[in-house]
């Protein structure tokens, strides 16, 4: 067990490890990404531009979501806005990595933070939730991703027809069967099941009450201010 | 402002894009560099890291369809069941895509 104050060695072997680990669900991703080359090229994007874009961007649903406002013309401010609400939930995914982040310098706490996506953190965050640092999943699981991700776009934008129809195939379910399994992987006690329960109706009232794209954020402040006012005893 | 999509201006919209969700990626580590740490805190980020999860997962259930349900009840009860994930995630999917082939 390493001690949580000093500086955090990135072990090579470690994150070619992860990087192999988050390959079986990086092919899932790789369909995810067929999806999204596929959605594209009808919108005007030349199959070379969708693959820079998710090499610029590599963020899926706010992609998904910036197709929809394509056009001939593309109105800057309401892309904006729609890509920061929806990517907002990183915010709040990097903070919770906070203790671990900063024993990094900070070169590399911020590099680190390139490939930081859904799959990644959510390693990284049951393994910190069990007293495990763990930043070898965010890179070399980040950098399994990346690829499965550009390689999905390019096969999707130039070789479109093979798959016409993910959710057929229930492929649009991966992300959310994965998180769910990660989220009942972790610990559990009454405080982060109240802090579920409270997550979860907000995230419904915001989803059905509040302007699009920002039930995530809500329902995941508002299950942290559960913890905030409900602490657990020290269990590490 | 409308940005007209020629090869310029495409470039130019993906550099914003990019550039706000850089944002979001480095905005928490960066914002919790300001805060001092202390079990409150430590306790808030723990609680709001599994909440993240169960904030996306929350409306597939209830705004997606019955696949959308069957996957998401298949996943939970195996990986309650198993421990492991993978498999419960595989039986998830599967749970989906035989539910909107058969209805």
């Amino acid at each position: 067990m390493d001690n949580p104050e000093s500086s955090y060695q990135l072990q090579p072997q470690r994150v070619a490890a992860e990087f192999l680990r988050l390959l079986p669900i990086s092919l899932f991703v790789v369909a995810f990404g067929v999806a999204f080359g596929l959605a594209a090229v009808p919108t005007g994007l030349a199959p070379v531009e969708a693959t820079l874009m998710s090499l610029l961007v590599f963020a899926g649903a706010s992609q998904f979501a910036a197709l929809d406002m394509w056009g001939q013309q593309v109105s800057l401010v309401p892309l904006m806005a729609v890509v920061f609400a929806i990517n907002s939930r990183h915010i709040l995914m990097g903070a919770s990595l906070y203790p671990v982040f900063r024993r990094l310098s900070p070169v590399r706490r911020y590099g680190l933070l390139l490939v930081l996506t859904d799959a990644n953190w959510a390693i990284a965050a049951q393994d910190y939730q069990n007293g495990r640092h763990n930043l070898e999943v965010i890179l070399g699981g980040g950098l399994a991703l990346v690829l499965a991700w550009l390689t999905g776009t390019a096969i999707g934008a130039w070789f479109g027809q093979l798959l016409t129809d993910p959710a057929a195939l229930g492929l649009d379910m991966v992300l959310g069967c994965f998180l769910l399994a990660m989220a009942l992987g972790g610990r559990r006690n009454p405080r982060i099941l109240v802090a579920w329960s409270v997550a979860a109706i907000v995230t419904m009232m915001a989803y059905w009450w509040l302007p699009p794209h920002m039930h995530v954020v809500a329902g995941a402040l508002a299950g942290g201010v559960v913890g905030f006012f409900w602490l657990d005893k020290p269990a590490r | 402002m409308m940005i007209e999509t020629t090869a310029s201006g495409t470039l130019f919209l993906f550099l914003v894009m990019g550039l706000v969700t850089l944002v979001t990626r480095f905005g928490g580590v960066f914002l919790m560099s300001l805060v001092p740490i202390n079990p409150r805190i430590e306790s808030f980020i723990n609680a709001m890291a599994s909440s993240v999860l169960i904030a996306i997962v929350v409306p597939q259930a209830f705004a997606g369809d019955w696949g959308a349900r069957a996957a998401l009840l298949v996943t939970a009860a195996l990986m309650l069941a198993t421990h492991k994930p993978l498999p419960s995630i595989a039986a998830g999917i599967l749970a989906a895509a035989l539910v909107r082939f058969l209805f």
